[in-house]
Parts: C-alpha cells; structure tokens; sequence
C-alpha cells in the first residue's frame, strides 16, 4: 500500500502488462481487479480513499488533477487504463463531482495519450440518456444525452460522456472504450439503487413504477474484463435482456414501498429535497417516474456477452440481507 | 401471496390462462416486456374486460380475421371517447378472436406517461408511448400495433363533432412503407356516445398540464360499440414527396369513413 508514488524510481517493467484501475475503493474496481490480477501487474488507484488490495497490487489515493498523478505513469509502464473511478451522482457534492469526473477524467486521457496507452475502458452510466415521459424504449447508443437538460446534478456524468467521445475520434489509437451500464447492483454496491432495495423500508413515486433493468456486480465485471480484453473503442449500453418495473422490484426484494405524492410533478422533487434522503436524491427522481430502458444489444454482439445472474438471484440476494 | 398473484388466481382461469399463454409474447424472466407489457396484469384484465367488452358495450367485432395472423400490421382507426376505450375495444377482439388471437400493442398519447397509475397500468397491457422509434421497434418484432393518427384532436373532440374524422398524423404511411407492413383500417362506432363531452375546460387543462379536460357527464354510458375491421391495405416503399404520402394518407382515412358510415347503418340505436 502506498501513498505517493516514486517517480524517481527507474520506470518499472513488469514481465506481465501494467493496467491502472481507478475507483479501487468500489466494490465494483475490486471485482475486476479480481479478474485481471493473475493475468496482469494491476496499480489501484482511488481519488476518495486509500484502499488495501494485496501486497502484490500497489494502491494510491491521488487527485488525479493535481500534477503527482502523472508520477505514476512515469513510475508505472502502463500498458491500459480502466476508469472505473467514477464518483456517483449520489456522492460527493457538484463542485466535487465535477473535478474528479470531468477535469479528472481530461487529465487521464491526456496522459494515457502522453504516455502511449492504446486501450482506455471508461465506466459512464445510464443516467447520461435522461429520464424523460417521452423516452422510447431500448434507446440505442445513437440516442441523444439528455440528462443535462433535467439536472445540473448530472451535468458531470455527460461532460465525462462528451469528453471521453472527443479524445474517442481525436485520438483513436487511445481504443477508449465507453461502457454504459444500467443499475449496477449486488453484494458491496452502495449506489443509489442498492441502497433503495437494501431497505426495508423505500420511497416510490405515487402512482408511478417504471421499467428498470439491473445488472449483477459480478456481470458487470466481467463486461469489463471483456471490454478490456477485446479492445473494440467505441460506445456500448450494457444491459441484460430483462426487465422489470421498479415498484415490483421492491416487492421482490421484500422492501415496502413508502408512496411519495407525485403530482404536481413538482411536488416530489419539494419532498425529496426538504427530507434529503441521501438514497433517493431529489435530481433522480424522474428516473423513478419515467424509463429509461437501454439496449444492450451492440455490446452483446460485439463482445459476445452474456449476463449470467438473472434477476432472482439479484433479488434473492436483496432479500437475504435483510435476514 | 402478492395482490397481482391474488388477482390472477381469484379472475383468470386455467383455460383463459393456457390460451393466453398459446399467444407469443417475448418477456422477460419476471414477465415484463422492455415497453412495460406485464403477462399477469393482462391476463388479469382480459378476464375482467370480457364482461366490459360483451355486456357493458355490447360489442360487435365485424372483419376481425382481416388482420393478418402473423407478421408486423397496423391497426389504424377513428379515436373518440376522451379515454382510450376504443384501443382497448379493438385489442380486445384481436386478442379474443378464434383464429389465430394476438396481443395488439397500442401507441397511446404522449401525455399518457405522465398520468399517474394510468400510465403504468397501459403499459402493463401492452400500451406504448406513440413515439415512430417505438413503432417501428414494434414492427420488427412482428407486432400488431394499433395507431390513432388523430391523436388527441380525435379523442378529445366534442359531442358536436362525432364521426368528423380530424386531421391525421402520415407517420404510420411512412412506417408502414418502411417496415413493409399492412395497413389493416378499423371504423369504431359508438365511442363517440360513451362520454359525450359538451365543451373543453382549455384553462384548467393547461394548468394541469393536461391536453384537455371535458366537460361530460362522470360516468362512461353503456353505448353499443361495433367495430368494422376493413381489408389490409399495401403500400409500396417508393421514395415520395410528402404530398404523394398525404394522397395515401388520405385514402387510409377515406376507407375508415367507409367503415363508419357502414357501422352506422348497422347500428339500430345508440344504446341497443
């Protein structure tokens, strides 16, 4: 475990390829660090905290836009990057979220440009596509990212997005790969969604249960270790081709369900703002009133994934913590 | 035991159970299609409409094999009624008929969503946001879709102007054409009686964001309702200016005329 790297150490050479992996206090870096370690030399990286992995993986907590970031890719031959260091729209405050995942995010790039990385996956998230009554369904990677225009909250999530696309076409030999998931959940998740089934007790918009899709932890990892493993750049949804709506999903879990008032539409907002439930954030409210239902299906063909946790073992697990 | 288990346990039997399931509809490992279709809430429903369907409205489904067993197909009809009776009327006798039953997926208003439970509980029968990127998802799936091109100037018109069909909307011919689907018109008579509205509260609408609220009587009369399903009608994928489309958007509309004027005739009274 480490706090700082050495950057006056001879640049080191591992007999196995470097990859970094950002975000190593989440549940969801750990997993795919899991994957890779036997396979590749792995350095960790967080910019919250400082996380022990193993003595054989170096582990750093870096603001990757302060300068000593680039220390590492001075230390470290990196051979790939995986960005998984993304800060939640439930974490942090804007400013915060902003820094770490827009400038952050740039001064990543731009080194892994510097420093001739040609395989880059970068974590976004569903919520890019912005919940909307007028939504269609399996909305494809082509459609427009709307979130922007419904929150300032999520304005970090699609300057990420936007960014990750211009070094995408300006420096195509990057091979950034950006992967777009729908709620990511499972044992050691703490977003949102995992929190809300977690529960016994979750809020739900009166009167509205929209169609959600949830992918396994452990699914998503292996989306990951694909993506990396392959390396075709470009945007792709990842999703599982199931559905359910998300009052039912509470049900399955064994969460009641606590009925906020839903209209006018900007009373739950009021609410959920004057009671600042840190699981159910006032700006993500439309995304439990409207769907925003993703195609999975470019990802799929492309990588030949095949998400292999069906929604009961999701559940059942929701359930069994609760015991 | 869930309500929704309750539900179709007490109201669906193990006939209407295993000829439901007979219809192919692709859904997921808990029963939900990517739209919001819910296998059980249907079935539920179904059993329910029927007395709705045979009793209350009394209905008379007339050409109803003339939609195609299988293969995409658009349902194009009149919309009246300021609820979406008529869409569940017409699904009803697709889903219901002897020969070769299907599912009818409806492409509801844009509104619609943002109405609370009403919303879901459309979605949970098959109804789809009107949206042509939903349409012509449906299509490729192989789906029988039911389109009111009149949209709300149709279902929100007064009593005074019943039977006048309003302007069409020419993103079904485009569909159609595209998606080499046929246009199967449907003449519905008798919506326009079960809640006759008198004048639109425009104000009121608007505050709540709502395209229009009537001003009727709070209850749904029990008009007798015949649905005239007319013979599919092809259309060629030409590459036409918007006018060419118009003539056929206008012949689609010309032949649903037909079909409600014939409904007329063979109405004896509005409520016999």
């Amino acid at each position: 475990m480490t706090a700082t790297p050495t950057p006056n150490q001879k640049k080191q050479r591992s007999p196995k390829k470097t990859v970094l992996v950002t975000g190593a206090a989440g549940a969801l870096s750990q997993q795919v660090i899991n994957r890779l370690r036997g396979k590749y030399q792995i350095v960790a990286v967080d910019f919250r905290e400082l996380t022990f992995l193993s003595d054989d993986i170096p582990s750093y907590k870096i603001d990757f836009t302060k300068r000593v970031f680039e220390d590492l890719f001075k230390t470290y031959a990196f051979d790939s990057v995986i960005h998984l260091g993304r800060i939640s729209s439930s974490e942090e405050t804007r400013l915060r979220r902003y820094n770490a995942n827009v400038l952050g995010t740039q001064k990543l790039l731009d080194l892994s440009h510097k420093y001739g990385i040609n395989n880059v996956i970068v974590l976004s998230t569903y919520h890019v596509y912005g919940a909307s009554a007028y939504n269609p369904a399996l909305i494809d990677e082509t459609a427009p990212l709307k979130a922007a225009e419904l929150t300032m909250d999520l304005v970090d999530s699609v300057e990420l997005e936007n960014l990750a696309n211009i070094y995408l076409w300006r420096y195509p030999d990057l091979n950034i790969t950006i992967l777009r998931p729908c709620n990511i959940v499972g044992p050691g998740v703490k977003n949102t969604m995992s929190r809300l089934l977690s529960h016994n007790y979750s809020p739900a918009l009166m009167g509205f249960s929209p169609i959600m899709q949830f992918i396994h932890i452990d699914d998503m990892a292996d989306a990951i270790e694909l993506a990396h493993k392959k390396c075709k750049r470009g945007v792709y949804n990842v999703a599982p081709n199931d559905w359910i709506s998300y009052q039912e999903a509470l049900d399955q879990c064994e969460c009641t369900a606590i009925p906020i008032p839903s209209i006018p539409p900007s009373v739950p907002k009021m609410i959920t703002r004057l009671i600042s439930l840190k699981m159910f954030p006032s700006y993500l409210v439309n995304y439990f009133k409207y769907p925003v239902v993703i195609n999975g299906k470019a990802f799929e063909e492309k990588f030949g994934f095949k998400p292999r946790r069906p929604l009961k073992e999701i559940f059942r697990y929701y359930r069994e913590v609760k015991d | 035991m869930g309500l929704k288990s309750f539900l179709k346990k007490t109201l669906v039997s193990k006939e209407l159970d295993e000829k439901l399931d007979k219809i192919e509809k692709p859904v997921g490992s808990l029963g939900y299609d990517p739209w919001g279709f819910n296998k059980d809430t249907s079935k539920i429903v179904f059993s329910m409409f029927g007395s709705i369907y045979n009793k209350y409205f009394r209905v008379q489904a007339n050409g109803v094999d003339n939609v195609p067993a299988k293969g995409p197909v658009l349902l194009i009809g009149n919309h009246s009624g300021q609820l979406p009776i008529d869409g569940m009327l017409v699904a009803y006798a697709v889903a219901n008929r002897d020969k070769s039953p299907r599912y009818p997926r409806a492409m509801i208003e844009r509104f619609f969503p943002t109405v609370p439970f009403l919303g879901n509980f459309l979605n949970e029968l098959g109804a789809v946001l009107g949206d042509p990127t939903n349409c012509a998802r449906m299509l490729e799936n192989d789906e029988a879709v039911i389109v009111f091109p009149e949209g709300i100037r149709g279902s929100g018109k007064l009593y005074k102007d019943r039977y006048q069909l309003q302007r069409f909307g020419s993103g079904f011919v485009h569909l159609a054409m595209k998606h080499n689907t046929p246009i199967v018109p449907v003449g519905v008579v008798g919506c326009e009686e079960t809640i006759p509205a008198i004048a639109n509260i425009k104000p009121l609408a608007t505050l709540l964001g709502v395209p229009y609220i009537p001003v009727a009587l709070p209850v749904v009369l029990p008009a007798k309702v015949i649905l005239n399903f007319g013979k599919p009608i092809y259309f060629e994928n030409e590459d036409l200016s918007e006018e060419q489309i118009t003539r056929r958007v206008e012949k689609v509309k010309n032949s649903i005329n037909g079909l409600i004027a014939k409904g007329l005739e063979e109405r004896q009274g509005i409520f016999e």
